[in-house]
């Protein structure tokens, strides 16, 4: 991706990056009392449930009554937030600042459960207690691959029926595909509509509904074909339990249907959240399209752990020409320094083009090996004059920690160049990257902050 | 060695990534290795530059010194009619099956189905031989679900069985776990000197024992190099600044006097330091705790440049080197 040309003499660090054509206003968007969920979506790995909590403690401490409903939390965040039991209940979570009149609520999916819910809800308690004891449910609703979404989707339902809060901030399974909740509801619906389901209940249902005669011709082939398929004793489980759940069908269709419909409103909207790297920028990628195929409202994207730099003027291969002077002060001309001294006013900021970057002739980058995989440091390389010169050898040390900082904040420029050049619609809120993780609401608070910020805050560290 | 490896890790980790760079160096020295991937993401493609890859073994790359590296998207749908095809031959039943739904049903909704033919196709890969009675693939590599829900797709099988007591699924099923809990299989795991996926890879590895599933190797991916050590990190606090403001000027940054271009340098690079210091030292922290996991540890380092085809070469080179393969 090749850089927007820049007029000379540009000293703005900011100019480096290829500046979104939108930005995204988070508190804008919490603030709004329109804006009644917040669902929180992306790869496994990206900061998803994190940036979940602290948009919701930002929102509470804002004034909003605010639920956060996450999927599989880090068990310190879990506990900073008081949810460390899964007991499927929003719990009100201490602590915060509730000067404006907010609060926050936080609870923790528990998917067999809410499955059960369901069950006891739209059965009465003979056949409820049938199809929670059937086999087949039991497996289903434990957790098998697909659950999660569907679960989580009807228990946003169930939060936002009850209307008891004015934000519910969700956060999406690490699905495999990063999709399947929105598919979930719908599958689910296919099914339900399907003949499928009519074949597997045909047993139960002898002498059939108005409707349902065509497809006798050909039931018993197809339960025999089942039946060999699955083995006698499964296909009956898979029966009782398709026969016992008859009767709630029709309520599941006419939730899963609501849900998706909630999700297209307009108090929804969905973030996409990423990581500067390639693998997750594509899942975001196909994330926004995907979400503008299904009419989903999509806020932005959040691009969590963006690295920036203080000293971003300084490129990487003149931090590493520089190290190499300090280290090995033996093969470097001596006027070489002085060169840089007569110069300095101008010598490294007049270009951001690694290739165009001036060093001073004798400083040559070309051999610098940073790129080696053990990453070798010279400072061991060259240890007596290290343990002479100990300062020396420390800004050595620094100067190469930046040059890796320079090469890091190019690549994630890039990727993100790329996403956005794809995507100039797309708003974009940039977090900088922490050293270590947030289990705590002073780090939410943090990440809140850094959220909210309107341009991407570069990190000159506290 | 194995002739499975499985390799997961917890999202954003590059488990991905790691399982083509283990195929490439099992496939060294004239091998053949299978890369399987389960998940369709379509990432093992995207890794190998090639386009999607169809429900079909191909050759997607030579190994030094001429072993082959195929690779396999499986597609449960696809596998599921060829699997009726091959044990029932169910010719126009399944078809009607596949016009019911039931295929739909039995690879997106019902329970385990899905895992089960992924697992099934992978062991399968395992066991082929040709028609003289040698293994079709040396090794066969799996890019599995992550850390989270590996057990629990591994297993599936077991839960199959116990649901299904009886019939050509209890068999299948039977069979399949007797490869997954044998030696024959070795389940790794890919980690970062992070907090939240070392925490989970050692729940993994509880959850894998427990599962008597057969833990292979902890590889910790993307380790930055070490620039500056423990004596540099102690000065980084103590030092004047006045000096490092020389040091820089002395090696042609600009003037060390208060406002001189190195001078300004000098808070940014130290506050760059103190970070590096901070994730030392989380680093340091994590390492100890996987030492602790009584799983044999290897490093791959962290491709400055990104992750390219020439980077997964460099990986494949580096766990030969580590004995992974």
């Amino acid at each position: 991706m090749s850089r927007r040309p820049e007029p000379a003499g540009t000293q703005d660090p900011a100019r480096h990056h290829l500046s979104p054509t939108r930005t995204l206003d988070i508190d804008p968007l919490i603030e709004d009392p329109d804006t009644r969920i917040v669902v929180c979506c992306g790869s496994g790995g990206v900061g998803k449930t994190t940036t979940a909590a602290a948009l919701g403690l930002r929102a509470a401490e804002r004034g909003r009554k605010v639920v956060v409903l996450t999927i599989d939390p880090a068990r310190r965040l879990a506990q900073s937030m008081g949810i460390d039991s899964l007991d499927n209940t929003p719990r009100r979570v201490k602590g915060i600042d509730d000067s404006a009149g907010g609060e926050l609520h936080a609870m923790m999916l528990d998917m067999k459960r809410t499955f059960d819910e369901i069950v006891e809800a739209h059965a009465d308690a003979e056949r409820a207690a049938a199809i929670l004891g059937n086999p087949f449910y039991q497996s289903l609703s434990a957790g098998f691959a697909g659950t999660q979404e569907y679960m989580a989707m009807e228990k946003l339902g169930q939060l936002r029926s009850r209307d008891e809060w004015d934000l519910i901030v969700v956060d999406t399974p690490p699905s495999r595909s990063a999709l399947d909740f929105l598919d979930a509801p719908k599958r689910l619906g296919s099914f339900l509509d399907g003949k499928l389901i009519r074949v597997l209940l045909a047993p139960a249902k002898v002498g059939g509904r108005a409707g349902m005669k065509f497809l006798n011709v050909g039931m018993s082939m197809m339960t025999g074909a089942l039946g060999k398929v699955l083995g006698g004793q499964l296909l009956r489980d898979v029966q009782t339990f398709v026969a016992a759940m008859d009767s709630m069908f029709g309520g599941f269709r006419t939730r899963a249907d609501a849900t998706y419909k909630l999700l297209q409103a307009p108090g929804t909207a969905f973030l996409v959240v990423a990581a500067p790297e390639r693998d997750a920028l594509r899942e975001a990628a196909y994330f926004v399209e995907r979400l503008a195929a299904e009419d989903m409202p999509l806020a932005g994207l959040v691009l969590n752990r963006v690295h920036g730099s203080g000293a971003d003027r300084l490129s990487a291969e003149r931090a590493l020409a520089a190290a190499e002077n300090l280290e090995d002060p033996r093969i470097v001309d001596q006027e070489d320094g002085k060169a840089g001294l007569r110069n300095s006013p101008d010598t490294y900021d007049s270009s951001e083009s690694p290739a165009a970057s001036d060093v001073p002739d004798g400083g040559s980058p070309a051999t610098t090996d940073v790129d080696s995989p053990d990453g070798n440091t010279a400072p061991d390389a060259d240890s007596d004059a290290g343990a002479e010169r100990p300062v020396e050898r420390l800004t050595a040390g620094l100067l190469r920690l930046h040059a890796e900082r320079m090469r890091l904040l190019s690549r994630e420029q890039r990727t993100r160049d790329r996403f956005l050049a794809l995507h100039p619609e797309v708003a974009v809120t940039e977090v900088a990257a922490l050293p270590g993780d947030v289990h705590d609401l002073t780090g939410l608070r943090d990440i809140g902050d850094r959220l909210a910020a309107d341009r991407p805050e570069l990190p000159v560290t506290p | 060695m194995s002739r499975l490896q499985v390799v997961s890790g917890k999202g954003g980790t590059g488990k991905t990534t790691v399982a083509a760079a283990l195929a490439l160096a099992l496939a060294e020295e004239g091998k053949r290795t299978l890369l399987v991937e389960v998940e369709g993401r379509q990432g093992i493609a995207q890794l190998f530059e090639t386009e999607a890859l169809p429900y079909e073994e191909r050759k997607i790359a030579v190994a030094p010194g001429g072993g082959e590296v195929y690779a396999l998207a499986i597609d449960p749908e696809l596998a599921l009619l060829d699997y009726l095809q091959m044990f029932y031959k169910l010719g126009s039943a399944g078809r009607a099956l596949r016009k019911l739904g039931a295929i739909d049903f039995a690879t997106t909704i019902a329970p385990g189905v899905r895992d089960v033919l992924l697992t099934g196709k992978a062991c399968e890969a395992v066991r082929r031989k040709d028609r003289n009675g040698r293994f079709v693939y040396d090794y066969v590599v799996m890019d599995a679900p992550p850390t989270g829900r590996i057990t629990r797709f591994l297993n599936v099988n077991d839960e199959v069985a116990g649901l299904a007591k009886i019939g050509p699924i209890h068999n299948q099923a039977q069979a399949v776990m007797r490869v997954l809990k044998s030696p024959e299989t070795a389940v790794h795991l890919v980690t970062l000197l992070e907090e939240m996926p070392v925490q989970e890879t050692a729940d993994g590895i509880a959850e894998l024992r427990a599962a008597r599933l057969p833990v292979g190797r902890v590889i910790v991916n993307m380790v930055r190099p070490q620039v500056l050590d423990a004596d540099a990190l102690e000065l980084v606090a103590t030092v004047p600044r006045s000096s490092v403001a020389r040091a820089l000027s002395s090696a042609g940054l600009g003037g060390a006097r208060r406002g001189g271009h190195a001078e300004r340098l000098v808070e940014p690079l130290l506050a760059q330091a103190a970070e590096y210091a901070e994730r030392y030292a989380l680093e340091t922290e994590q390492r100890a705790v996987l030492a602790d996991l009584d799983v044999p540890l290897h490093e791959l380092p962290l491709l400055a440049e990104g992750m390219d085809l020439a980077g997964l070469y460099a990986l494949a080179r580096q766990l030969r080197e580590q004995d992974v393969s």
